[in-house]
């Protein structure tokens, strides 16, 4: 086991990610934020909570998506569904997309496929807490990337979060 | 987490976390369905087919409409316009059918037990889309999706099923799924539709006095009069049930409580249900056809997945 980001580094590079997403979308008028369901949601939660600090809460449109039903792997495996909230339109917005844990890229290739049913988005960037770079299995890659770690298929990333774990942090686990 | 049977024969045979699984899901399915695009990709390899053997409007409607919505291919039997006719039998007309690679079977059969017959035979997954006099599973699962809805809760709930409980096959999946989740139901009806020993067996009350049922009631499923079913007189005329057991408006309006009303369609309006019942601020008939999609599309994504 190795610690990636402790407690006070996840806490900064949180902070990072939100400065960097309204570095890029100003007012947050015509952006959206959207987490993806289940994990995803803890690091938008957190992202979302740092960007009601530094703009008016009420221009801050936020939604939560669960792809279950647009995975490729049907018959291989049940995955059991979480809630969709999506209560604003996304027709030409630009939407920014938040997951802990960019892996095999395969989450987010389904996530856009679920977004287009909600409308058809100007632009959408994809913000991530850890990349495991070389562990892709499609052509993704983030726009905002908290830490960049390489990791081999056997390591699992883990991250913790101390309202669901007890502890706050993010580590590299060995099987 | 996963269903416990990889068929859905009737709501005995489902657990209560079953039942929970799929109405949580089917929750899910009916945000997708008030999505801008009302259609998921999740069942595109999954070929589908439904086999009708009784007439049926809604639940074949409903059905080809949940398949669509997750993107399956469908394939639709009607029993007026197929082989049957000419002397083929249940088993080789589904045998035949699979041979073309079908995934799961929906079937609707007017002989009790005909899907179970059929998932001793074949390989496929086989949902009950209502067999004979036995069991409506996917209806009993949108009422009580539609109950919970309303209602907030179907635990401890007081369900009064009126009508002809004997050959209902959604009163008994009803039956079935509410005791299992913890409602308490009363049945009633005239004595000739409730079959003798039904409180023993499942765990109901019976109760002769239509006012007595929709005042102890939350909720009152009306059940339609299935004349095409009753091969003997059990009472004496349409009229004459109306006037003891068809629900009125000025009824209700005398319990001094609101109770919900629901029904499996089709209505005999004027027999069962009068039509400002029907039509009625109390009514979530509607809702439960509505509802209906989603909860079929709850049961065949949670079958499809065929592992283990």
């Amino acid at each position: 086991m190795k610690t990636i980001l402790s407690e006070q580094q996840l806490a900064l590079t949180v902070k990072r990610l939100a400065h960097q997403i309204l570095e890029n979308n100003l007012s947050l008028t015509n952006t959206v934020v959207i987490g993806l369901q289940p994990r995803g949601v803890w690091l938008s939660d957190r992202i979302v909570k740092e960007l009601t600090q530094m703009v008016d809460p009420s221009v801050i449109q936020y939604g939560k998506l669960d792809i279950t039903f647009y995975r490729d792997d049907v018959r291989k495996s049940l995955h059991i569904a979480t809630a969709t909230d999506i209560p604003f339109s996304i027709e030409n917005k630009k939407v920014v997309l938040i997951d802990d844990v960019l892996y095999t890229g395969r989450t987010i290739r389904a996530a856009l496929d679920a977004l287009l049913a909600f409308g058809r988005p100007s632009k959408v960037s994809l913000c991530v807490l850890v990349d495991r770079r070389f562990n892709r299995e499609l052509p993704i890659q983030p726009d905002y990337s908290g830490k960049t770690i390489d990791t081999i298929i056997s390591q699992k990333v883990k991250v913790n979060w101390k309202e669901r774990d007890g502890s706050e942090e993010v580590i590299l686990l060995d099987s | 987490m996963k269903l416990s049977t990889k068929h859905l024969l009737g709501i005995k045979d489902l657990n209560r976390e079953d039942i929970q699984l799929i109405l949580s899901t089917a929750e899910q399915f009916k945000e997708v369905l008030q999505r801008p695009v009302k259609k998921v990709p999740s069942l595109r390899d999954i070929t589908i087919v439904n086999l009708f053997y009784e007439n049926s409007t809604r639940t074949r409607m409903s059905f080809e409409l949940a398949e669509r919505r997750l993107s399956a291919d469908v394939l639709n039997f009607a029993l007026s316009s197929s082989s049957s006719a000419k002397g083929e039998t249940l088993l080789d007309t589904v045998n035949n059918i699979l041979s073309m690679k079908v995934d799961m079977v929906v079937m609707r059969h007017s002989a009790s037990g005909a899907p179970h017959f059929l998932a001793k035979h074949i390989p496929a997954a086989i949902v009950n889309a209502g067999d004979g006099i036995n069991e409506h599973p996917t209806q009993a699962l949108l009422d009580a999706f539609s109950m919970r809805e309303k209602l907030g809760k179907l635990e401890g709930l007081k369900v009064a099923i009126i009508g002809d409980i004997m050959h209902s096959r959604v009163a008994l999946s009803n039956m079935y799924l509410l005791r299992k989740m913890g409602a308490e139901v009363v049945v009633a009806g005239p004595p000739t539709l409730i079959p003798k020993y039904i409180g023993e067996a499942l765990g109901v009350r019976v109760e002769y006095n239509l006012k007595k049922a929709l005042q102890w009631c939350d909720v009152a499923n009306v059940l339609r009069i299935q004349l095409e079913r009753q091969n003997q007189p059990l009472f004496s005329s349409l009229r004459e049930y109306n006037l003891a057991y068809g629900i009125k408006r000025k009824l209700l309006e005398s319990l001094g409580k609101e109770i919900v009303i629901m029904h499996p369609g089709p209505i005999n309006r004027g027999v069962e249900l009068d039509s400002d019942v029907a039509d009625g601020p109390y009514s979530i008939i509607l809702n439960q056809v509505e509802n209906g999609v989603a909860v079929r599309m709850a049961v065949l994504y949670l079958l499809a997945n065929r592992e283990s």
